[in-house]
């Protein structure tokens, strides 16, 4: 029998402070800040932020605000990690030291070394890295405030960054986690929900193409729960990705716009 | 074999265009019979075969491409020269020096030195090796005077125009020298540089409204405002 552990990963309370609030979801299924269960944090996302990197994005999904950059493709540096077949990708995930409430320190930490290696792994197969042999294509994540789900929301901005930087793509990919919080499965967890809840699952899509290229699962549900979850989260993934276009078009349709008046 | 885009249509990475005997083109990919867009950019479609224009992509080196480089490094046998694309472009010391060339002899860093910017001509490209260049042409070799502007290297056959219509308008218009790279630089040499400044605006208007349409029209227009020194709205 396979021993399945009851709690979740124990995460580290960064602000002494911040209690778990008795209950997270009140009895008309209405969340801490106000959402249903169903229902994402409000999202703004926009296009070509920096002018120094070949493409970038940035993102405010509730309270986190996350930048991405994209390089390339260019020539490697070192030279001997460049393949003669296809392009490296490599990516960086990094939280600002001013991104949660007690100061994080600024060298990447054992967990933001693991999210950039899930991160690339999610963005690699969106990208035509064939076309393009001995090159790299950099990525870098940033994030300035985080308030839970930075990793799926790092995703959705890399892929822009990526699309940004003229880079040739299968499609975008567009993430979003679900979870399990006072027995209730809710999409788009934030940083309290995360911590205090028993479940949570993020997921990236390709939604034209209707490939998942991220599952991970922390904490515990049952088969039919997890059914349910996954759904939520694709469903997420789905509406995410109807913003991404916006954001990505948005520049020329008003240059169109202005002429057109 | 429907279609899923009208012409000139935006559309992004992942985007149906279309379905069963169609033809993939630049910058969309054929999948399981199905056609997808691989970058942001204007759709278009002539008899079976379906493109993307791409509004954004970088510069990929093409056999006989006019580019504008910079020397990034001087080596025993030639130049090492960054024509912003994603690979390093060589140069033989043997293909300007006149032969035969002695690298114990020849002062190559007299000819080009790192910094210096070159018109040149890309001779060779095949992907798996570096593309190398050639400035045995005449127009062709370093750059003395003028001022370079960097756009999208999609937007060139913009900035070029109908065989040749919208530069040689702004040539005409401002009275300036215009050198085209394939590769996004252009270098623009004018007698004043009110001529030159007038000739950067034309081309920074052409890359941000390159997607729409009746383009000439409106940068001759602006010109000429700009020339009578009427403001422009």
């Amino acid at each position: 029998m396979l021993n399945i552990p009851k709690r979740k990963t124990e995460k580290k309370r960064l602000n002494v402070l911040q209690k778990k609030p008795e209950k997270l979801i009140d009895k008309d299924d209405m969340r801490l800040d106000g959402r249903k269960l169903n229902e994402l944090r409000p999202t703004k996302i926009e296009v070509g932020v920096l002018g120094n990197a070949d493409g970038s994005a940035y993102i405010e999904q509730g309270k986190n605000k996350i930048l991405a950059a994209v390089y390339g493709p260019k020539e490697v540096h070192p030279r001997h990690l460049a393949r003669p077949d296809r392009a490296v990708l490599r990516c960086r995930y990094h939280m600002a030291p001013f991104s949660v409430d007690e100061r994080k320190s600024p060298a990447p930490s054992r967990r933001e070394v693991e999210l950039s290696k899930v991160i690339r792994e999610a963005l690699e197969p969106s990208i035509f890295v064939e076309y393009y042999p001995r090159t790299s294509i950099d990525i870098f994540i940033e994030v300035l405030q985080a308030d839970g789900g930075t990793r799926c929301a790092g995703i959705t901005t890399a892929s822009l960054a990526l699309a940004d930087a003229g880079i040739p793509m299968r499609d975008l990919v567009a993430a979003c986690a679900s979870g399990k919080v006072d027995g209730h499965l809710v999409l788009d967890l934030m940083d309290v929900e995360d911590k205090a809840g028993e479940a949570d699952v993020p997921l990236a899509l390709m939604p034209n193409l209707n490939a998942v290229t991220l599952l991970q699962m922390d904490g515990s549900l049952t088969i039919e729960e997890f059914e349910k979850a996954v759904n939520l989260a694709l469903d997420g993934c789905k509406q995410l990705y109807t913003l991404q276009k916006e954001a990505l078009k948005s520049k020329y349709v008003a240059v169109k716009e202005a002429l057109d008046e | 074999m429907p279609l899923f885009y009208e012409k000139r249509q935006l559309v992004t990475p992942g985007d149906l265009l279309a379905e069963d005997d169609y033809v993939a083109g630049d910058n969309t990919y054929k999948d399981d019979g199905k056609i997808y867009a691989s970058r942001i950019g204007l759709v278009d479609y002539e008899a079976r075969k379906v493109h993307v224009v791409a509004l954004k992509a970088f510069y990929v080196p093409y056999v006989e491409d006019t580019v504008i480089g910079k020397v990034v490094e001087v080596t025993t046998g030639g130049w090492i020269v960054d024509i912003n694309a994603p690979y390093f472009a060589m140069l033989r010391a043997s293909d300007v020096v006149d032969r035969p060339f002695k690298p114990q002899t020849s002062d190559l860093p007299s000819i080009f030195d790192v910094g210096d910017l070159i018109i040149a001509q890309v001779v060779a490209y095949d992907r798996t090796r570096d593309p190398l260049l050639t400035v045995r042409e005449p127009g062709l070799g370093k750059i003395m005077r003028g001022q370079l502007v960097e756009i999208t290297a999609t937007k060139i056959p913009r900035v070029i125009g109908r065989k040749g219509s919208m530069v040689s308008m702004i040539k005409r218009e401002t009275g300036c020298q215009i050198t085209i790279g394939q590769n996004g630089l252009i270098l623009i040499s004018g007698k004043t540089p009110e001529d030159e400044r007038l000739a950067v605006m034309a081309l920074h208007k052409i890359e941000e409204e390159s997607h729409t349409s009746g383009l000439t029209d409106r940068v001759t227009e602006m010109l000429k405002k700009e020339k009578e020194g009427v403001e422009h709205t």
